[in-house]
């Protein structure tokens, strides 16, 4: 298989696979940045009755 | 407040391990066991990843039409936001479309784009008539009138999916290979390979449709938190119970 992805239409196939993975990857990056900002600021929230006096 | 809850929806850790094993399962057919394919040779493997992103992307819009009429009907904003994210995430798949059916023609027909192909010029047009949505959908500020001309917008679109798709199909031109049709074209092991990786993109749709609606569903309810935090007496006196969930789990 690798010498098949090694020639010049295996690299096509290649680089359309990887289009797949990059896109899949760049949208869990990002939902997965926004849920960290939502924990983030939840736990900030939580925090904030105890500091008051 | 409890926040030691978790963020995600019900069901989701579940549906990520079926989506990775089918999507594993899928990647190791495609390239250990289908065969390869006797006319396009190994080029022909494009076709496992790029339609059935394609077929996922035009039902996700049907999807996002079914949800919207489900939100005029009821008046329930939990239904246009999960139409909305169908379409974002259809919207993201065609992309994925585009690009990897472009590759192929790049290296079978020697161009990256045909435009005399109905199936190719038919599937840019949904995909520009769906890049208006959003613009559509935000130009809007009023969030009441937002979601219901969305709605009405996505239910227009998702009824012309089905019949531009029909009328492709009733085409005379054929460049484009068809990969399902009535006379099975695909031998055992390549559909069998195709199925799993359709199965693959269906539940990789599921997923993500998923996680996105837990986000925005986990924001919403943080903003209407701070919202009652601010407007109540700062004695330190203890909030009111966190907000219900809009209806997404």
């Amino acid at each position: 298989m690798a010498l098949v992805l090694a020639s010049t239409s295996g690299k096509y196939v290649a680089a359309a696979y990887l289009v797949f993975l990059a896109l899949v990857l760049v949208y869990v990056v990002i939902i997965a940045s926004k849920i960290a900002r939502i924990e983030r600021e939840l736990h900030a929230l939580a925090e904030q009755p105890e500091k008051q006096p | 407040m409890r926040t030691s809850s978790p963020l995600y929806g019900k069901g989701l850790r579940t549906l990520a391990i079926a989506t990775a094993l089918t999507l594993t399962a899928a990647g190791v057919l495609i390239f250990f066991y289908a065969p390869l394919d006797a006319d396009q040779g190994v080029i022909q493997k494009i076709f496992y990843v790029h339609v059935p992103l394609a077929i996922v992307a035009l039902c996700g819009f049907v999807a996002g039409g079914l949800m919207a009429i489900q939100h005029l009907r009821t008046g329930d904003r939990s239904w246009d936001m999960r139409s909305y994210v169908a379409i974002h995430l259809s919207i993201i798949f065609g992309v994925g479309v585009l690009i990897t059916g472009s590759i192929w023609a790049k290296r079978s027909w020697g161009h990256w784009w045909v435009w005399d192909e109905p199936v190719l010029v038919s599937f840019l047009i949904v995909f520009l008539l769906y890049c208006c949505y959003q613009p559509l959908r935000f130009a809007i500020a009023d969030r009441e009138r937002q979601a219901r001309y969305a709605s009405v917008f996505a239910i227009a679109a998702g009824a012309f999916v089905p019949i531009n798709f029909v009328a492709v199909r009733m085409a005379v031109q054929e460049v484009h290979p068809r990969v399902l049709s009535r006379t099975g074209n695909l031998p055992g092991d390549m559909q069998l390979t195709f199925l799993v990786a359709l199965a693959g993109a269906v539940l990789l749709f599921l997923t993500l449709w998923k996680l996105e609606l837990t986000s925005k569903n986990a924001s919403e309810q943080l903003g209407r938190l701070r919202a009652r935090l601010e407007a109540a007496p700062p004695s330190g006196a203890a909030p009111e119970a966190p907000p219900a969930p809009v209806g997404v789990s």
